[in-house]
């Protein structure tokens, strides 16, 4: 009987070692997020002014400037990825869940998988390859090419994910009231996920806003305003690692605005997300 | 209630609009003739060599143990049962005398003429009440919407549910209970005013007064509809139907008069089935 007790109580105790464990763990998790957000606010606050979101860079030494070309730079590299990768991935996620075969499916399914998990500076050498050495010029587009190749895979997994879960019983409701397979695809299923869908979306763009091995070999960089696509282009990644590396002093400061401008942005779209699946799960 | 001009222009066979006050009523065709019909889902023959004739203007119920076919057959007769993967059919049906599988059919034309009702109540969940009841008027080109108005209004008073949701026709369709979801089901598909409705056990997910509430809609859109329902309670089968078919492990085992087969059986299986003996 003592003997029960004894391991009772023996037991109590090192169950709760284990949660105060776990919870450390949990905690140690989570840490290097608020290190990395207050050591880029010490940093990098003081620097992120009006200036820096309207002014070209200074050069090294010069006081003020900003990164303003860099800022529209990666906007616009977004929003070339997002022409290239939305459209490819949603429809790709379309068809895995809505039409193909079982076994096209599978294949399908694992390249994507393999996609997912090549290296992003791949992605950079492969349009090196296959845009700015032919055209013998980086360019915004090569570099929004890169970026989107990177979404491809992540937006077309989300977008099965979630159509996958729309219940049958609302594509047979349609069909049944003679609505033809497409329409009943566009304005019953992908509407009914349209949420995750936007979701899927939106955290693809978080993972591919802060990429800069793809753009070292595409989009190059640029100090001044893009003027033509055709051109290379400034992009907050780029111009960070290029700060970063260089030997002045205000350079430093700015690559640490910029870093905290960035995470700033990525953590806006993480926060939308949530804000968009408030309350419920990634469905409907 | 008078069912208005369709809207949708749609090949109809040009037949008599019976007459309301003849003295010998002409013979109902039939809506449906169901020859040898055969359906396979890969290796499982789920539906074996069924011919029966569907007469038009009355309600056919299909009745029978789960598993025997009768859903299975049901949508056959507006070619759902394609939308399962290896699923394989021979035999032929005839929709007015037309071949329902002939290859020019176009499927999507066909189940505009032949409404569907599902077990499980399953109104849009991102539409409102009246988009609901609208919808396959709108995803099929119809765009007036005074003519869309009035054709909900009308679907869901026959559908006996527009009292109860007239005042929120914007409120979402899933907001609403179970029985008066089915019913906005009801409503959604005799809006494209088809010629014949398939229910697919339309009330066994209700409770027993949102069941009797169904079951007097059933009766009365019997005036304007084919109807033909799939049921797995003989009580409602022998209190709405006018003919009855017993399905048993895929096949016809007898199809009569509703109150012949309940009364006096023809064959003994379906004596033990309607006595509760097994099933």
């Amino acid at each position: 009987m003592t003997s029960a007790a004894n391991n009772h109580g023996l037991r109590k105790a090192l169950s709760g070692c284990i949660s105060v464990f776990t919870f450390i763990c949990a905690c140690l998790v989570v840490a290097p997020l608020g290190l990395v957000f207050i050591h880029l606010l010490r940093m990098g606050a003081s620097s992120v002014n009006v200036d820096f979101f309207t002014h070209l860079p200074a050069g090294p030494g010069e006081p003020g400037g900003g990164m303003a070309n860099a800022i529209a730079g990666t906007l616009v590299l977004l929003g070339l990825a997002c022409a290239i990768g939305v459209p490819t991935g949603v429809l790709g996620g379309v068809y895995l869940s809505e039409f193909g075969s079982q076994r096209v499916n599978w294949t399908i399914r694992f390249l994507c998988d393999i996609l997912n998990g090549v290296p992003s500076i791949i992605w950079g050498i492969v349009i090196n390859g296959l845009i700015v050495i032919p055209l013998k010029s980086y360019s915004a587009y090569a570099g929004g090419l890169a970026l989107g190749c990177l979404m491809i895979p992540l937006v077309m997994r989300t977008t099965e994910e979630v159509l996958v879960l729309v219940p049958q019983g609302y594509r047979e409701a349609a069909l049944a009231l003679g609505i033809a397979r497409w329409k009943t695809t566009i304005h019953i299923v992908m509407k009914t996920a349209a949420r995750g869908i936007i979701t899927g979306i939106l955290l693809a763009l978080a993972r591919v806003a802060g990429e800069t091995a793809p753009l070292l070999f595409t989009a190059l960089g640029n100090s001044f305003w893009n003027h033509n696509l055709r051109e290379p282009i400034a992009a907050l990644p780029l111009q960070i690692f290029q700060y970063a590396i260089s030997p002045y002093e205000n350079w430093h400061r700015q690559a640490w605005a910029g870093a905290l401008v960035l995470v700033a942005f990525i953590f806006t779209l993480n926060i939308s997300v949530r804000f968009l699946t408030r309350g419920k799960p990634v469905r409907v | 209630m008078e069912r208005t001009q369709d809207i949708i222009p749609l090949p109809k066979p040009a037949g008599p609009s019976a007459p309301p006050e003849t003295p010998a009523p002409p013979a109902l065709r039939n809506a449906f003739e169901v020859a040898n019909l055969d359906v396979w889902y890969g290796q499982k023959h789920a539906v074996q060599g069924i011919t029966l004739n569907v007469p038009e203007r009355t309600i056919t119920a299909i009745i029978g143990p789960s598993g025997c076919g009768k859903s299975t057959f049901l949508r056959c007769l507006n070619r759902m049962h394609e939308l399962v993967p290896r699923s394989r059919m021979t035999g032929s049906i005839l929709f007015f005398g037309e071949d329902l599988y002939a290859a020019q059919i176009d499927p999507a034309v066909i189940r505009r003429r032949i409404g569907m009702v599902f077990q499980k109540s399953n109104p849009f969940p991102t539409m409102s009440i009246a988009e609901n009841v609208t919808v396959g008027l709108r995803l099929n080109g119809i765009r007036n919407r005074a003519f869309l108005r009035d054709r909900m209004e009308q679907s869901l008073r026959m559908a006996a549910l527009w009292d109860e949701v007239k005042d929120d026709l914007g409120k979402p369709g899933v907001s609403l209970s179970g029985g008066q979801q089915q019913r906005l089901c009801i409503a959604r598909a005799i809006a494209t005013q088809p010629e014949v409705l398939l229910m697919d056990e339309p009330a066994s997910a209700l409770d027993p007064i949102a069941t009797m509430k169904v079951e007097e809609l059933i009766h009365q859109l019997s005036r304007d509809y084919t109807i033909v329902i799939v049921t797995h309670n003989m009580q409602q089968a022998s209190r709405v139907s006018d003919k009855t078919a017993f399905l048993y492990l895929g096949r016809l085992v007898e199809f009569n008069d509703t109150d012949q087969l309940f009364t006096r059986p023809r064959e003994k299986q379906t004596e033990d089935y309607i006595s509760g003996r097994f099933g």
